[in-house]
């Protein structure tokens, strides 16, 4: 006979599983009744503390009469399984081989997804190019003001700030030489060959590559991308051309606008602080940057444009579909697209000085 | 579980709720009993959800006041709601477990936040509930593995885990096959006879509103307001208004039938 007195309850009492196992293994009896006239109010303890009795009557071969308990604790108990499951841990421990069979497996995969996109992309050029690809002129102009217009505010801030220090570190060396004028050929040289392509780039990639791979991925999550596909909407068309169209043609006008406002910022601090003529420093920089050199800082634009945006609808479409894969997607992007722009960067200066550019 | 005195568990004073300007739901009265299941009933539209927001502590009323064992639900201090939200336990329609944690860990949060408990007795509790709802041995999978009605019985386990007063559901039954639907409407009975807990729920399934159901409210979409109030059944049989009579017995002769046969199997 258990009696059963007083409150049970989960948050003031605390619950008292492991004295079912004291209680059956100290005594010994055929049967368990209960007698539960002076319980008090009870909760989840009381349940938990009789199902683990329950499951150690059974265990030791004893009867378990609930005639005595409450009626709603019988009926809760009925719901119970009779043994105590533990909750398992889950145990998928991969070995080193393993693991590193499949990273390479999955690496080479999707070496040959990104060719295959990238591919796709190549083939649309021309109907893109005679207004007849799949997708809505209205998409395009969505994304080409979210990439374009939306972003000016930031790629300015970077851009005369970079510009400006360009001018100050290179104007406090230069004064050395008695060579302060040569700061505007830094500050243009820099800011137009390398600074402008690759900033707005990172910028590009932090902002809008990681909203395209989230957006995809939230798409892929709420089954928008099955949709698409069920109703044989061609995903490609419809939502990776029209980010790839509007960031590649945006990045160019952005680097252009970044160029200006970088030797703006240089020019600013070159005046302000290091007492450089404003005509002279115009002059300076026209004759240090040419149109070349704009051609080359145009074509990098380009490229890391349609880097970037690949990166981020790529990753979005084989992201997972939990909330915590929108955030590993974006992460992802903004790291593919910032060291793969860095990496094309440095192979275009290897590239510009074999071929004397 | 504590019955606080004479006051309705849940008591709604002439309440409004609604998004801006636009009141979805105005001058609602009604009163929820301890250990009753209590039914929000409505067409597709009529605010029912933004009703259960207003109720569980997502969206603040426009007007009106909201009573939980007696005590101003709204009038206190974001802290005094806190603490009288911890007596809610709350089903989302498509059980909102945490994606990135198990089962068990998704209910096993709450008592760690909430309680003083150690990790045994945790686990004791988490297994408790979780066989309580049939998912004995699915504690270590990731919400991801589970199908709509296995997440949906996770969702209540995790709402069962702080043994709430009150608890709350948003269309138990949306989504679900007939089979796992009236086995649902089963366990949310025996878990209130069992922890005689008060349920307030939202639904349209003439079915489960029939069988579980002891008392409600109806809401109108057009008048925006409750045009009745009393059991599912009762509506069904005697409530003369046009739009409540429609609604309860659309489908009327087929689906009360079958809910008639459930109810007196399981009873």
């Amino acid at each position: 006979m258990v009696v059963l007195s007083g409150d049970w309850i989960v948050r003031q009492t605390g619950i008292e599983a492991s004295a079912a196992e004291r209680l059956l293994t100290t005594r010994s009896a055929s049967t368990l009744s209960f007698e539960a006239a002076q319980l008090g109010r009870w909760d989840s303890a009381l349940i938990v503390f009789l199902w683990a009795l329950r499951a150690q009557a059974a265990k030791c071969g004893v009867a378990f009469d609930q005639a005595g308990l409450p009626p709603s604790a019988r009926q809760l108990l009925a719901l119970a399984p009779v043994d105590v499951v533990p909750v398992a841990v889950p145990t998928a421990h991969q070995r080193l081989p393993e693991r590193v069979g499949r990273q390479a497996i999955a690496g080479w995969s999707e070496m040959v997804e990104v060719l295959a996109l990238v591919g796709e992309s190549i083939l649309c050029v021309v109907p893109v190019l005679r207004g007849r690809a799949g997708m809505r002129r209205s998409d395009v102009l969505d994304c080409a003001w979210e990439a374009g217009i939306a972003a000016l505010p930031i790629v300015t801030v970077v851009n005369v700030l970079v510009g400006g220090i360009l001018a100050f570190v290179g104007a406090v060396q230069l004064r050395r030489f008695g060579a302060s004028i040569y700061v505007a050929n830094l500050v243009g040289v820099a800011v137009v060959r390398e600074m402008a392509a690759l900033m707005t780039a990172i910028i590009m990639s932090g902002r809008t590559g990681g909203a395209y791979a989230a957006h995809i991925a939230t798409m892929q999550g709420n089954e928008e991308i099955d949709a698409l596909r069920v109703v044989g909407i061609p995903v490609y068309d419809y939502l990776i051309l029209p980010r790839v169209v509007a960031l590649t043609s945006m990045m160019p006008i952005l680097y252009l606008y970044g160029c200006a406002v970088g030797i703006f910022g240089g020019f600013v601090v070159a005046v302000a602080m290091f007492d450089l003529g404003a005509a002279t420093f115009i002059e300076q920089t026209r004759s240090a940057v040419n149109g070349y050199q704009f051609l080359f800082g145009l074509t990098k634009s380009i490229v890391f444009g349609a880097v970037v945006a690949f990166a981020g609808c790529r990753v979005g479409l084989r992201a997972g579909r939990s909330a915590a894969d929108v955030g590993r997607a974006a992460t992802t992007a903004v790291v593919i697209g910032i060291v793969s722009v860095i990496a094309l960067d440095a192979l275009f200066a290897v590239c510009a000085n074999a071929l004397d550019i | 579980m504590d019955i606080g005195g004479d006051h309705p568990k849940l008591g709604v004073q002439a309440l409004t709720v609604g998004y801006g300007k636009r009141a979805v739901q105005q001058d609602l009265s009604f009163e929820v009993k301890p250990g009753s299941i209590f039914a929000i009933m409505g067409g597709s539209g009529c605010g029912k959800s933004t009703v259960l927001k207003a109720l569980i502590g997502l969206l603040r009323p426009s007007a009106g006041t909201i009573c939980v064992n007696g005590e101003d639900y709204w009038a206190g201090s974001e802290q005094h709601r806190a603490d009288l939200g911890r007596r809610f336990g709350v089903l989302f329609q498509s059980g909102a477990l945490w994606s990135s944690m198990s089962v068990a860990e998704n209910v096993a949060l709450p008592l760690r936040m909430f309680t003083p408990l150690d990790n045994a007795s945790i686990d004791a509790l988490v297994r408790l509930k979780l066989s309580l709802v049939g998912l004995p041995s699915d504690g270590a999978r990731m919400p991801a593995e589970l199908s709509g009605g296995m997440r949906k019985r996770a969702g209540l386990a995790r709402a069962l885990s702080l043994d709430p007063e009150i608890l709350f559901f948003d269309e138990p039954s949306a989504g679900l096959d007939p089979g796992s639907a009236a086995r649902l409407d089963d366990l949310i009975l025996e878990l209130r006879d069992g922890f005689n807990t008060t349920v307030v729920l939202v639904s349209h399934e003439l079915p489960s509103l029939f069988t579980i159901c002891d008392d409600g409210v109806f809401l109108d979409a057009e008048t925006r307001t409750a045009i009745a109030h009393g059991s599912p059944k009762a509506m069904r049989d005697d409530c003369k208004h046009p739009v409540v009579h429609a609604f309860m017995n659309r489908e009327g002769s087929r689906g009360s039938n079958q809910t008639k046969g459930d109810a007196d199997g399981s009873g």
